[in-house]
Parts: structure tokens; sequence; C-alpha cells
């Protein structure tokens, strides 16, 4: 599988704070690619670079290559088209004050679309494909507020796949969820790489060795470790990624 | 043993301390309570008994105001109240909220310094002087513009301008901090979707202030409503019912203001009545504004 995201030599710097210490990375397509990390290791910093949330903040500067598919990201692209192409669903559920279905067809009404018919599809395919559509298929004209935590979570990424991106970036999506919750999304993210390139930032080192295809360790804003799931939590390479893995710091 | 008399005085008198600043708190509560009830007694004592002998019909829907000949009918009043108010919404609303939206999130820091102070000085200027603006500036504006619609200067469009002046800093005072207080992750949600700052300002935030801004439009209403000075000083206040936007009018406020001085008896009761019905309104208007209040939170 070719690389959606080919990221070379990339650092951040917050004000003075250099947050990113030259990261190069390659995320595969088509993957669920696992960031882990201790907290404060910049690994949301990272995720946010994806699809350029940090241009939000003040002071945030950004030196190095990322690319999407080939195509500079920080270059000529349209920052509104990259996050079309790439989702994200934050740590906390953010479902927008506005009905369900509002909330679903926010992203491609967003993107011109605006005939009855084709909203109600990509409403109600988005739904099932988040696995949520039973639980509100008689409530879309109900606000989203009135939905528990882990519905919610799960209607924030069916919104994210209404846009129809092609990544999926996810802060962890599961860190403000009860256990079941927990499942359900992580049920949900095994589902959705067959389709869409995810990239997950997980504190939870069970979570990443049980969906992850990839991981990546970050440490004080390095890049410490990248490889194959099973190789990292089993034969890691470097020593502070073992002690990291193995819960001995962090 | 005498250590733990002293202590158990010590701690005593900290009760009572206590005790003494909540009574203190609740007496300045009750302050304005009692404030509202007495300015409530007042109105009604004088003024329903007015109604009664007037008829509630004659009153309240009478077209005619001739206190020389005994006819107390505010139907021209109410509707010329209810007229400049509505004018002043329809003008005052629409750039009040654009003002704020603007300030909260597309205004430069440098322009905010200026910008806020000044919407803010709009709010502390005496009407009065808002009046002399009105009828050196915006009457012979008036009367110029609807010149060949046989128009007069002083007039409800004059008023509804002037009153839309007024009521910006108040709907902008309560809505810019309103929309501020939207949660960031709305706004970051819609831009992750791909929305550009615009589009997650007007479809996600502003949305999201909705009760802020229903709060900002009602307390506007209420300043229109009960403005008496300026719209005296440009309405005209002819006591009878208006025959076009550019034709002069008298408010429930004006009413009471310009005959207060000379009236006796039943007439001097019946501007009473007036306020009631004024405190009526206002009372009916934040009846409203909660019902919704409470709608929107369910
Ligand atoms: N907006 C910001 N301004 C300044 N420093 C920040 C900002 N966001 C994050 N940081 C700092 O950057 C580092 C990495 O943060 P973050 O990416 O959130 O870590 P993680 O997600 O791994 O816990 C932390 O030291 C944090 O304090
Ligand atoms: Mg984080």
């Amino acid at each position: 599988m070719s690389n959606t995201f080919t990221v070379k030599d990339m650092n951040l710097w917050y004000g003075d704070f250099h947050a990113l210490k030259d990261v190069s990375l390659d995320i595969p397509g088509g993957q669920i690619t696992a960031l882990i990390g201790p907290s404060g290791c910049g690994k949301s910093t990272f995720l946010r670079s994806l699809n350029r949330m940090n241009d939000l903040v003040q002071g945030c500067r950004i030196t190095g290559d990322i690319r999407l598919c080939g195509e500079d990201i920080y270059g000529g692209m349209d920052v509104n088209l990259l996050r079309k192409r790439v989702g994200m669903v934050f740590q906390k559920p953010n479902p927008f004050p506005m009905s369900v279905y509002d909330n679903i067809a926010y992203g491609p009404r967003t993107h011109g679309i605006r005939k009855r018919a084709q909203l109600d599809e990509i409403v109600e395919r988005s739904l099932r494909d988040a696995a949520i559509w039973d639980e509100v298929k008689d409530r879309l004209n109900r606000s989203a507020l009135g939905l528990s935590g882990g519905q919610q979570q799960r209607l924030c990424i069916a919104r994210a796949l209404a846009a129809q991106p092609e990544v999926i970036l996810m802060d962890e999506p599961t860190s403000a969820l009860d256990p079941i919750s927990t499942g359900r999304i992580e049920d949900l993210a095994l589902d959705l790489k067959n389709d869409y390139t995810i990239v997950m930032v997980t504190h939870n080192m069970q979570q990443a060795a049980r969906i992850s295809d990839r991981t990546v360790f970050f440490l004080l804003g390095e890049v410490i470790e990248s490889g194959e799931t099973e190789q990292i939590f089993s034969l890691p390479k470097d020593s502070r990624t073992e002690a990291y893995v193995t819960g001995r710091f962090g | 043993m005498e250590k733990n008399t002293s202590q158990a005085l010590r701690t005593l008198l900290a009760a009572i301390r206590e005790k003494g600043m909540a009574l203190v708190f609740l007496l300045a509560a009750l302050v304005s309570i009692l404030c509202v009830g007495l300015i409530c007694v007042f109105l009604f004592a004088n003024g329903i008994p007015a109604i009664r002998e007037i008829g509630v019909p004659e009153f309240l829907l009478g077209r005619t105001w001739k206190p020389g000949n005994d006819i107390y009918g505010i139907f021209p009043m109410i509707v010329g109240s209810v007229y400049v108010t509505g004018g002043a919404l329809l003008l005052g609303v629409p750039i009040a909220l654009l003002t704020a939206v603007y300030l909260a999130y597309f205004c430069p820091d440098g322009l905010y310094r200026l910008l806020k102070p000044a919407v803010e000085l709009l709010a502390g200027i005496p009407s009065v002087v808002y009046g002399f603006f009105g009828i050196v500036v915006l009457v012979p504006f008036v009367r110029t513009i609807s010149e060949p619609l046989d128009g007069k200067g002083n007039s409800i469009a004059t008023a509804s301008i002037l009153l839309a002046i007024m009521i910006l800093p108040t709907i902008i005072g309560v809505v810019e901090p309103a929309l501020r207080a939207v949660p960031r992750s709305y706004y970051e949600g819609a831009l992750a979707l791909g929305a550009t700052h615009e589009r997650s300002v007007y479809t996600a935030v502003v949305p999201a202030a909705g009760s802020g801004i229903l709060a900002g439009i009602v307390l506007g209403v209420g300043r229109a409503m009960g403005e008496t000075m300026a719209v005296i000083m440009v309405a005209g206040n002819q006591a009878r019912m208006p025959k076009g936007i550019f034709q002069g009018i008298r408010t429930l406020t004006g009413n009471i203001v310009i005959e207060m001085g000379y009236a006796a008896g039943l007439h001097r009761e019946a501007l009473i009545a007036t306020g009631v019905v004024l405190f009526a309104f206002i009372l009916i208007i934040n009846l409203a504004f909660s019902a919704l209040k409470r709608r929107d939170a369910a």
C-alpha cells in the first residue's frame, strides 16, 4: 500500500518552545497508525499538523515537508480542501448544538451539496458506517446533545465520514468514554480502516496493540521508534520504547 | 478550662459574624425586591381604578385621547410605541448582531481597542444628547428624503432610526460576550470539516449563542420601549393614530411625560394607567424571553 502521508525533517515550535524535533515518518494508507507516548510528548501537536489545525495557534511555526499523497500540504494546497480530505475526531466529543441530521449534513453542505435526497442518503450512510444508525434513526431531528458520550463520539465519527475524507485523525477518541463505548469505537475503527487511513493518538497501550497496524512512539517531541505494531510491542529496538510499552515509565 | 471558654467564644463570634454578613446580603437583596414591589403597588393602586372608571376596552382600544373632554383612549400611543420599537429593531438588530460577530471573531486587535470603547461610549451618552442629535441631523435628513411623500421630519421613521442607534450598545454588549462564550470546540469542529472561518462562525458559533442573542434583543426591546426623552424630541408627539411612517406619533412614555406636569384628577390617573400598560408590555416581553430560554435549555 502506498503512503498517505510522508513527513520529512519536520520541526515545530510554539513560540520558543521546540515541540517537535526532526520528525520523519511515513503513514501508509488503509491502515491504522497509532501514536503513543507519555503526556506532553507532542502526539496531539503532530496529529494537528496533518490537517493544519495548528495554523490556529498563534506563534506556532513549522518547518520541513509534509505531503499528502505527494502534495505538499503547507505549500499551495487549499487548507479547507485539505481538512475535507483529512477529517478529525477530537478527544472530547464535540457535536454541534443542533439536530443529529444537521450535524451529519454539516460537512456535505459545506462542500456544496444542497439536494435533500442526496443529503438524506449521505446522512444515513454515514450513520450506518459509524454504527450508530439504529440508535438515532428515530431521532434525527432532535438535538445531538441529548445523546450519551459514546453515542456523541460515534456521531462525530459519522460527521467526519460524511465529508467523505480520505484520512481520519483521532486524538484519544476514547479517553472520555466508558469501556463498552470504547470497545464500540475500536470495532468501528477496525471496520473503517478498509476504506480510510486512520491515525489515532492513544494513551492506552492495550488499545494500540489491539487495533493498530503500525505504532509510532514519541518522546519529548522526537520519534523514538516506529514500525509494525507487533514488532514495537514484542521486539522494540530502542530501550526507551521497551521501557514505555512494558509500563516501566510514562 | 479558661482556654476552652475563650475558644468557644471565638467560634461563637465567628459564627455571628458569618450570619451577620449573610443577613447584610439578604437585606441588600430585599431592597431591590422591595423597590419592585413598591413600584407595582403604586402603579396598580393608582392606575387600575382609572382603567376601571374609563372602561378597559375604551382605555386600551379607544382611538381618541382628549383629556379636555374626558376621553382617554391610548390605542394610538400603544401603536406608536410598537411601531417605533419595531422600526428600531428592524434597523438596529441586524447591525448590532453583525457588529457583535465582527468584534468577537473578525476584528484585528488594534481596531478592537478602538471599536470596543467606542461602542461602550455609545451606551453612556445621555438620551437627551441623542435627542439633540436627532433634531439637528436626523429630522432634517428624514424631512428631505420623505419630501416627495409629503413626509414630516418628526416622524416614526426618525424615532426608529434614533432608537436603532440607541439600542446598538445594549444588544452588542450582551451578544458579544455570548459569542465569545461559545465553546471553542464548535468552531474547531467546523473548521476540521473543511469549513472556512466565516462559515464556521456563522453556521456553528452564532447558532450556538442563540439564547444570548435572544437576551440581547429582548434587552434592546425594553430599552427602545422605555426610552422617553430622545423619542419625544423627534417623534412629533401627536396623540392620534399614525398615518404613515413619515408622520408624527406619540409613544406611551411620551404621553406620560408630556402631560404629567399639569394633569390632575382622572387625567393624572389615566397617565399612571398608561404606565401600567407600559409595565405590562415589559413584563410580557420578559416572560416570553424566559419561556424561550427554558425551551432552549430543554
Ligand atoms: N498551543 C500551545 N502553545 C504552547 N505550547 C503548547 C501548545 N499546545 C501544546 N503545547 C506544548 O507542546 C507539548 C506537546 O503537547 P501535545 O502535543 O498536546 O502533547 P500530547 O498530545 O502528546 O500529550 C507540551 O509540552 C505542551 O505543553
Ligand atoms: Mg494530546
